[in-house]
């Protein structure tokens, strides 16, 4: 099964010989680690920085990885952040994430197989389709949303552009999906107004306070 | 108080350059070096450029060097390989100012054509390799090799790979030290490389490797740290991110963490190892480190149990470590689809200025040798056109060889297609070669005025340098005419008319033609019109649209849709629609 999971995963046929096998579990330690997927250009970056600079403020190490290249080009992406007193691996490993969040459905189902036992699925209501199912070559899975539910893990499904779009602008999603986080995270409220507000420029830091606070309240 | 940030491996190699006061720096665009450079421009005392090629790159910082400045060339792991040249040489030479070489290899082959160890290129030139495990050694390493680049009279390597250029942690920043220009003079018998000189530098480079040998035993940059209880009795020999995902799985094992990787120093491994239940070397891609320490006669296992290809990461290590009988937990994914999820590669962007040309190519059904940048996209569906995709450059030659082998019928159905920046780095040399020895080849520069797969980098066409200031713009079709080429053609890749008519008639002319298809890249410029629709009662959901490989189009229903969010109203579309169903936006 763990093949077919990479091979989900990386997008490409898995008969190099890497990464084959048992997939083999968290990070050890009491770190918390924390994986953004989304499709290139959604802007998943923004989301992991602000996450970082909120563990930096509370005095964690924090590391952050992410791939890009030819990732921008409508391809799959992720960030990875890994927090905590001491952090080796810029990677969460398989069944290691305490939160996932997946900015697209179909990549939601692509990286939950990092999602721990007793994690938080946190999956933005949007649907992008990627050139295979545009071609017809495969089929786009029918209910993202109710399969991972259906597996007994956490999911809080959104549409995070809508409400964003309601309070002034569909961009801010990002930070609606991060409010939604916060309440599983030990960090206070006023680290995470602070990061916002360093995050962004200062006209859009009010729009984007907002966005947080309706995450807050899904 | 010291301030920290957060920064990638490539910022923080940018800042430790910074630091150690470098003069000069120079790099052609590639995954994953690509914002060493453009960190670097960001401060004013450092003279950044793009280069044509690394090998320009890699000389420029080698004269910079002879004369007195500290310098710096970064590249791709590929790009070494076009830089290898001047670099074996200015070993021999060694240095004036400390120079620097960053290599950024890429395992897994994230945004790369092969996934080489460039650790070999510091055994091949016999310089002293440094590789750093996260940010904070990326800049101290920058450092600590300028350090040693003047005191042994060598260049450095400073060997990453793309999870540490592009993984960020926390680094604590340092005042920058003063820029300082060593003193020149000419010194052929250093710097002239003939026979009789290099003989004599081979000698120099043979006592420097028994130097830094020596070094190797004592430097800190190399570090043994000793186990705990049964863990520590296991001990392992590695570098770079191997380290770090070691240190998650068997904290309490023993390490000889190396940051200098060559030469490596006997006396130290022979220390590391006594005593020790078992020696495992981990390093990701080719044993280099074990060849070496089982040559010195010492027990270590290392590919017998660590994978030889792509990178490591800790689930592959607590996999493989398990099996060879570590005390490692395994465990498993918790959740997972049971169903073959669709994959999501990546794919031209919506208005990409290629479309139209591959589009063409495709339905003209012609052999494409293809090149480096974005367009080797033109190789997925639905395009599936480009025959060959070896390395910069390849395409023009390569088209050529064909050429060659099959004769004029198969150049009939043949062309070569290169970016533009590209074509600056190494088409140019192969389309002259095509005019000399008189070919027929028809070479299309697909010029969307900017290095877009790395990231939007400005290059000798573009009329601006690496700091957005204006540059002089070579011209491609005076510097094909200056070489001989009498058929030259400038085109809009989205007139799909336009492009099919002189596509035929390039082909057809027995002499050598190129093809200028001109359209700025769509991403970099926000080519935001409004978006097309479809006329729902004119469309036969006939699919031809889908044959444009746009993300913007789909099928459902029996209907053509345009998602509107994701359309730029380039206006493709209308043109292939044979029932003129999909209509160019109109403003709101």
């Amino acid at each position: 099964m763990s093949g077919n999971i990479i091979g989900n995963i990386i997008g490409k046929d898995n008969n190099t010989g890497m990464n084959t096998g048992m997939n083999t579990g968290a990070n050890t330690g009491a770190n918390t680690g924390v994986l953004i997927a989304g499709v290139g250009g959604q802007g998943t970056v923004l989301a992991s920085k602000i996450l970082s600079l909120v563990a930096m403020k509370a005095g964690l190490e924090v590391k952050q990885s992410e791939i890009h290249g030819m990732s921008q080009r409508g391809g799959s992406v992720v960030t990875h952040v890994r927090l905590g007193a001491r952090v080796y691996s810029p990677l969460v490993t398989l069944g290691g994430a305490d939160a996932v969040i997946a900015f697209e459905e179909l990549e939601a189902l692509r990286y939950l197989p990092y999602l721990r036992s007793g994690g938080l699925m946190i999956v933005n209501r949007q649907r992008l389709l990627p050139m295979p199912v545009i071609t017809g070559a495969a089929q786009y899975p029918a209910a993202p949303v109710d399969e991972i539910r259906a597996m007994g893990a956490r999911v809080t499904a959104v549409d995070a552009a809508a409400l964003a779009r309601d309070l002034g602008d569909a961009r801010a999603a990002n930070v609606v999906l991060l409010g939604i986080l916060a309440r599983t995270l030990p960090f206070a409220g006023a680290l995470w107004r602070e990061a916002i507000g360093e995050s962004l420029k200062h006209q859009l830091a009010a729009l984007n306070l907002r966005a947080f606070e309706a995450g807050q309240a899904v | 108080m010291t301030e920290y940030q957060l920064l990638s491996g490539n910022e923080a190699i940018a800042r430790g350059a910074y630091e150690a006061g470098v003069k000069v720096a120079a790099a052609y665009p590639g995954t994953p070096s690509t914002e060493i450079l453009e960190n670097l421009a960001g401060y004013d005392r450092v003279l950044a450029q793009w280069s044509p090629n690394e090998k320009v790159a890699m000389e420029v910082a080698a004269g910079a060097s002879i004369a007195g400045a500290r310098s710096l060339a970064a590249m791709k792991h590929v790009g070494v390989n076009v830089a290898a040249d001047p670099l074996l040489t200015f070993s021999y030479t060694g240095v004036g100012g400390g120079m620097v070489l960053v290599s950024a290899d890429d395992p897994a082959m994230h945004s790369s054509q092969n996934e080489q160890d460039n650790r070999y290129y510091g055994l091949l030139a016999k310089i002293p390799t440094l590789e750093p495990a996260d940010s904070q050694e990326a800049k101290d390493f920058v450092l600590r090799a300028y350090e040693l680049s003047e005191t042994f009279d060598t260049p450095v390597l400073l060997r990453t790979t793309t999870r540490v250029n592009h993984s960020k942690s926390l680094v604590a920043l340092a005042a920058p030290q003063e820029q300082i220009l060593r003193d020149y003079e000419k010194r052929p018998e250093k710097y002239v490389m003939t026979p009789g000189n290099a003989i004599r530098r081979h000698q120099v480079v043979e006592e420097r490797r028994l130097a830094l040998t020596a070094f190797a035993g004592q430097t800190d940059l190399n570090r043994i740290e000793r186990g705990r209880g049964e863990q520590g009795r296991v001990g392992f020999i590695t570098a770079g991110i191997s380290y770090q995902y070691l240190k998650e799985i068997l904290p309490d094992a023993s390490f000889l963490k190396l940051g200098l990787l060559w030469p490596l120093n006997e006396g130290l491994i022979r220390e590391f190892a006594a005593g020790l239940d078992r020696v495992i070397v981990v390093e990701e891609l080719e044993p280099v480190l074990e060849t070496q320490i089982l040559a010195m006669g010492i027990a270590a296992e290392g590919k017998a149990i660590i994978p030889r290809q792509g990178e490591l990461s800790e689930e592959t290590l607590r996999r493989v470590l398990a099996g060879a009988g570590l005390p490692v937990s395994p465990t498993a994914a918790v959740y997972a689809s049971a169903q073959s999820l669709p994959p999501r590669p990546p794919i031209l962007c919506p208005g990409c200025s290629h479309r139209g040309m591959f589009y063409t190519l495709k339905a003209m059904n012609l052999h494409v040798a293809g090149d480096i940048g974005c367009y080797a996209l033109g190789s997925a569906p639905p395009f599936g056109c480009l025959d060959t995709t070896i390395c910069m450059g390849a395409s023009v030659t390569g088209a050529f060889g064909m050429e060659l082998a099959r004769g004029e019928a198969f150049a009939e159905k043949c062309v070569a297609v290169i970016g533009d920046s590209t074509f600056f780095h190494s088409g140019i040399t192969g389309l002259i070669d095509i005019v000399y020895n008189q070919g027929r080849s028809t070479v299309i520069v697909l010029d969307n005025s900017i290095t877009a797969m790395t990231g939007h980098q400005d290059n000798p066409g573009t009329g601006r340098d690496i700091k957005g200031q204006p540059a002089p713009a070579v011209d491609i079709v005076k510097l094909a005419e200056s070489i001989g080429i009498r058929r030259i053609r400038v085109v809009d890749p989205f007139d799909l008319r336009g492009c099919r008519q002189t596509l035929a008639a390039e082909l057809a002319a027995p002499e050598p033609s190129l093809i200028i298809a001109r359209r700025p890249c769509a991403l970099y410029v926000r080519l935001r019109q409004p978006p097309c629709r479809v006329e729902t009662a004119d469309c036969i959901g006939c699919g031809a649209c889908l044959r444009l490989g746009c993300p913007a189009l789909s099928v459902a229903g029996g209907k053509a849709i345009v998602d509107e969010g994701n359309c730029v109203g380039c206006g493709l579309c209308p043109q292939v629609c044979p029932k003129n169903a999909i209509r160019e936006g109109v403003e709101a």
